[in-house]
């Protein structure tokens, strides 16, 4: 697919001759690297091992162009995404891509700080941002970190300093506005969180219904010594939408984090999750959950990295898949040398709702110690027919009985929604999904 | 209550512990911090008396006796109960199993009645009800599956059924959230009494918010260099352990 | 220097005294005439003898197997007696007339034959080496329709419903060493239920080799008629000697509509010198239920704690619709023991089930492979597997190895798999000793805790012995 590569090789140009060349001199160094790294890997092809259930065959043969930036999203349908009421919480919104500064400043706790990436480049923290941004979610990993850091210019950036704790989640909305133009956007997330600081994210991708565009975002999380994390994402793409994603966290000694991902929307999402341990006692937990139909794709690809001793980490992906959809788990676990007392626990289950769904579950252990515990397991298959029967003989029909379990199987990764607003909006999400 | 004396203790053939002296009296709830690599974490398996570490000097006493001649079982029988940093997990055996185990081995070597299942529960009941904590943990098997701040909490449940003298809290408060970290201050601030001590192995200031230690200890390349009240523990956290490193190293 | 793990580990074999015995045994070696001695001395029907010829000549068109995942030296066929018998007469019908001496070594062994002395409520055929002493409770079990004979008696008494059910389940063809069993089988048991009879005590069968340079090649046959429900264990132990013993015995169960059969063997063949690996038993066995009937039920648990090399993988064909297989293991390997065990479910029927869970348990330098195959045939829609498959490892110079195979050929088919490998190591059995408990207790809480999943599947009775024994072969390995 070299058209596909050589177009956005000339975009980048186009994009570095315009507004896009406007930036520090270590930005364009940040840009530069990437796109040749991009330039040498270019697409990913389904005889690469980590793309083997994944084709990009779809976004290769369409023409995406930079999304323009002047477009205004739809409110009401921001409103829908939001947690209580707008003025009051702490929101980041971007559009296509660019921050959109909020009417009111969040009432955020002295110190803590939510804006614009490109604001902040420019501004009193741009040493923090040089010294982090795209230093994780690293080009040499993923074609589309590369692109996506090729094209680096505005986003959301978060700062919690130490012994921060925040008492409501930190919102951030990446929308796009595609009109009849084939747009893709490369929203952009770096959130810092400092030693002994607690916050909570949500973060949501979504565009407008029915539209046709793609969105590649890459998100990075470092959470220092002693920090409690929680992140949510919520996907919620239009069905003609590509996603694609890199997930990266960092985390230091005794920190926690949990990330945990909804999948609904998009024609085609793959996701690239890669958590690293890099502190000891720190503990990370992954849990996703997808539902779709039709011809939807969503491919979860991780890789936890164990890279001390006494670091705990626990995977749940669920997966309910209707129509002619598809649902691909890669679950890389890597114990480093050293990496002793480490405890590794991945579970995926996939529920085929019909004969013509699949999924395939691909577990990968790489110990490179001899005192660990990693544990696995997978489950593939349609709904237990003596649990229908069961529920049918307490009087429930077919219809309700079915969506009674799926929803069941769904309910194990919603229940460890802590907020409980995003709770109810995603559960009303997957019942949405059923009753259709 | 406890009394180490020019305590020097290596792993491994290094060194890490080099002149440690402390005296805790009864009732009191002493902290020590330091950065990571101090000896903070060497200094509470030494009490505990973890095989892996070897005592080349200086002398541990607790309740006028040597401590460092009990096996770590016999010191758990006389009253020390140590908090691991890493609690270790046990498959297939209950909390509840576990600890009627325990209480039963603490028992009989102290030439007490042993207790049957029944009573034990009633024994586990008040406990609970003392600390305010419900059952969830008690059917679950040993730290199987446990977050690393469940875990925590099971240290500290154990400590309240346990009841020892002496407890050493090994950086208890590493890889918890506020709210958990409160839970874990109340449940030890419960726990005081006259006649026991605490000792409160720390990297972070924050949970002797909840605390109030009487005395608080920095430990910095295997050495008490400083003892004071609380508001060290509040310098030292606006300060950071760079300063200290300078001060120590201005003499 | 020892840690208390391995102190806990090594403690010597309790089973490894001699009877001195006269015995009588066939002339050394393998040919037809050998054959054809231990069919004229259980005085064997024309037929069997017949069967036994065609397996034997089948036999030597084979080669050994080198695939599994153990090592050892070449054995020697025609160095084995393939009988040997305490040199006692006939079976006699009363206790009393059997040799004191073979009385007192199954006292010796905690099982009591003597009518005062019995294990109640467990009906006991004790087989030294290849021939059976003794069978208790037999005419309670006879007024319960329950036909529990040693094989050879079967033969004489029952030689229709022997010959209908024999090698249906492992035929001679089957592999190398249930070729040569087939040949040279010598004494077992042999269990019938008719219709609906639950049987009314625990069937068991203990099998204790005594005579030197001999192999045991028992046969066990178990069938449960419709709505029948047996639960039958085999234990068995062997003296310590420098010599490698052969124990190659084929065990078949079938199990028709409705049918249960529970299946537990606690293994404990004497398992060589802990500090060379010198001598310990070959124990080299093919065992298979058949779930033949709708409903039925199979249930196999094994704790092997013993032997020198263990190689087997006792297995269901699922043939009913909604028949169930269910697998629980423990299998210990210390010192110089090499364990490749596991399963195999066959999934014909449709809605069956299987249940696999192993616990593989390596300590000093043993050798511990899980083996095992799930395979869903096309017609078995909704079948539905869950595998556990758990691995520790006590000290550094041992290993554990995992190889599970699945198979499946319907898309229906739901498969669950959990899989898992841990250290037991200073640091758990630490934890326990700072809560006031013993480095012994500590071991055997952590070593039974690890194997609490397949001790509740034994009868009561049993699972403190298999606890027992599973802490006397660990003693001195844990530190």
């Amino acid at each position: 697919m070299t058209d596909a590569k050589d177009l956005y090789l000339r975009q980048h140009e186009t994009f570095l001759a315009n507004g896009g060349s406007v930036a520090p001199e270590w930005v364009q160094q940040v840009r530069r690297a990437a796109i040749e790294r991009f330039g040498e890997a270019g697409f990913p092809t389904v005889k690469e091992e980590a793309w083997r259930f994944t084709s990009v065959d779809g976004l290769t043969k369409q023409e995406f162009t930079r999304a323009p930036g002047a477009a205004s999203p739809n409110e009401a349908r921001l409103d829908e995404y939001l947690i209580g009421d707008r003025e009051s919480r702490i929101v980041a919104l971007t559009v296509n891509g660019r921050y959109v500064p909020p009417s009111r400043h969040p009432a955020v706790p002295p110190g803590v700080i939510v804006t614009g990436l490109a604001a902040a480049v420019g501004g009193e923290h741009a040493d923090l941002l040089q010294e982090h941004l795209a230093k994780y979610a690293r080009p040499d990993g993923s074609p589309f970190a590369a692109l996506g850091t090729a094209f680096i210019e505005d986003g959301v950036f978060v700062h919690v300093p130490k012994n921060v704790v925040l008492d409501q989640p930190v919102q951030i909305v990446h929308y796009t506005v595609a009109g009849p133009e084939r747009v893709v956007t490369h929203p952009r997330t770096l959130v810092l969180v400092d030693e002994g600081a607690q916050a909570t994210f949500v973060e949501t991708y979504s565009g407008d219904d029915d539209t046709f565009y793609w969105t590649n975002a890459v998100t990075e999380y470092v959470i220092g010594e002693n920090a409690v994390v929680d992140a949510y994402r919520v996907q919620r793409e239009s069905g003609q939408a590509f996603h694609t994603a890199v997930s990266h966290s960092y985390q230091a000694r005794s920190s926690v984090y949990s990330w945990n991902a909804f999948a609904f929307g998009s024609a085609l999402t793959r996701n690239d999750v890669h958590a690293v341990l890099d502190g000891e006692g720190a503990e990370a937990t992954l849990n996703g959950l997808t539902v779709i139909t039709d011809r939807q794709h969503v491919d979860y690809h991780t890789t936890i990295d164990h890279a001390q001793p006494h670091c705990n980490s626990w995977e749940l992906f669920n997966g309910v898949y209707d129509g002619r959809s598809r649902g691909v788990f890669t679950g890389r676990i890597i114990v480093r040398p050293g990496a002793q007392k480490t405890d590794a626990k991945q579970t995926n289950n996939n529920l085929l709702l019909s004969k013509q769904a699949r999924a395939d579950s691909q577990p990968q252990l790489e110990i490179y110690a001899d005192d660990v515990k990693c544990t696995h397991g997978a489950t593939l298959g349609p709904i237990d027919d003596a649990a229908m029967f069961y529920l049918r003989s307490r009087g429930l029909g077919e219809v309700e009985a079915r969506n009674l379990l799926t929803y069941g199987f769904g309910a194990e990764v919603l229940n460890s929604v802590s907020i409980e607003e995003l709770r109810e909006n995603l559960n009303a999400l997957v019942h949405a999904r059923l009753d259709r | 209550m406890l009394k180490i004396t020019n305590l020097h203790a290596s792993v491994g053939g290094t060194e890490i512990l080099h002149g440690v002296d402390l005296a805790v009296d009864a009732g009191q709830v002493h902290a020590i911090m330091g950065p990571n690599g101090s000896g903070k974490s060497t200094l509470a398996q030494v009490m505990a008396g973890h095989p892996a570490y070897e005592v080349t000097q200086g002398s541990i006493e607790f309740q006028g006796e040597d401590l460092l001649a009990l096996e770590p079982q016999e010191r758990a029988q006389k009253g020390l109960f140590m908090a691991f940093q890493y609690p270790v997990e046990i498959r297939g055996i209950t909390n509840a199993y576990f600890l009627r185990s325990a209480v039963n081995a603490i028992r009989k070597a102290r030439g007490e009645e042993e207790y049957d299942t029944i009573d034990f529960l009633d024994v586990l009941d008040e406990k609970l009800e003392a600390i305010g904590w419900d059952d969830s943990f008690l059917n679950r098997a040993v730290n199987e599956g446990f977050s690393g701040g469940e875990k925590k909490r099971n240290e500290i449940l154990q400590m309240a059924v346990l009841e020892p003298t002496l407890a050493v809290l090994d950086e208890t408060d590493s890889g918890l959230d506020i709210d958990a970290v409160r839970v874990v201050a109340e449940a030890v601030n419960k726990f005081r009494s006259p006649d026991r001590s605490t000792i409160v192995v720390t990297h972070y200031q924050r949970i002797l918010n909840y605390l109030e230690p009487d005395v608080v200890h920095v430990l910095h390349e295997g050495r008490i260099v400083r003892s004071g009240d609380k508001a060290l523990a509040v310098e030292l956290e606006e300060k950071g352990y760079d300063w200290l490193r300078a001060e120590v190293a201005a003499g | 220097m020892t840690t208390p793990i391995e102190q806990q580990v090594n403690k010597a074999y309790q089973y490894g005294w001699e009877t001195d015995i006269e015995s009588d045994k066939a002339p050394v070696g393998l040919n037809e005439d050998i054959i054809r001695l231990i069919s004229d001395k259980k005085s064997e029907p024309e037929w069997l003898l017949e069967w036994r010829l065609k397996a034997y000549r089948h036999w030597l068109t084979l080669e050994e197997p080198d695939w599994p995942n153990v090592k050892y030296g070449p054995i020697d066929y025609q160095a084995i007696h393939y009988y040997a018998a305490p040199k006692q007469q006939k079976r006699l019908d009363s206790l009393d007339d059997v040799d004191p001496k073979l009385l007192e070594t199954f006292d010796k062994l905690g099982i009591p034959l003597s009518e005062q002395k019995r294990l109640t409520g467990v009906a006991v055929d004790a087989v030294f080496d290849s021939v059976s002493v003794a069978t208790t409770f037999k005419a309670t079990l006879k007024k319960a329709g329950v036909i529990f004979l040693p094989f050879s008696e079967a033969v004489q008494e029952y030689p229709d419903l022997v010959r209908q059910y024999l090698g249906t389940v492992v035929p001679h063809t089957d592999n190398y060493f249930a070729a040569l069993n087939s040949a040279v089988f010598t004494d077992g048991s042999f269990v019938f239920i008719p219709k609906g009879v639950r049987c009314p005590m625990e069937l068991s069968t203990y099998f204790r080799i005594n005579a030197a340079s001999t192999g045991q090649f028992e046969r066990t046959l178990i069938v449960a008629e419709d709505g029948a429900y047996v639960s039958y264990l085999e234990g068995c132990s062997a003296p310590m000697r420098d010599e490698n013993q052969l124990h190659a015995a084929v065990v078949e169960l079938v199990a028709l509509d409705d049918a249960q059969i529970k299946y537990a063997t606690v293994q404990n063949w004497y398992p060589g010198d802990p500090e060379t690996g010198v001598g310990g038993i070959y124990n080299f066995v093919t065992k298979r239920g058949a779930c033949r009937g709708r409903n039925s039920k199979i249930s196999w648990t094994q704790v092997e704690t013993g032997s020198a090399i263990t190689w087997k993988y006792p297995g269901c064909i699922l043939q009913g619709d909604n028949s169930i297989g269910e697998f629980y293991s423990v299998a210990l390997t210390n010192n110089f023991q090499q364990a490749d065990t596991g399963t195999k479910m066959i999934h014909i029927g449709k809605n069956t089930r299987s249940t696999i869970v192993s616990k593989g348990i390596s300590a000093g330098k043993g050798q511990n492979t899980y083996r095992g195959l799930v395979k869903i045939m096309k017609g078995a829609e909704n079948a539905r597997n869950y595998s556990q498959c758990d691995s520790m490892l006590i000290g550094d110079q041992c290993g554990a190895h995992t190889f599970p195979y699945i198979d499946v050929r319907n898309s229906s088919a739901v498969m669950e798999h959990e899989a898992s490998t841990s250290k037991v190591g200073e640091d758990q059995i630490f934890y326990c000793q700072q809560r006031g408990l013993s480095a012994e207790d500590a071991v055997s809480m952590v070593v039974n805790g690890f194997c609490k999943q397949v001790f509740k599947e034994l009868p009561m009775e049993f699972a403190v012995e298999a606890q027992n024994l599973l802490a006397i072969n660990l003693e001195g390995s844990v530190g």
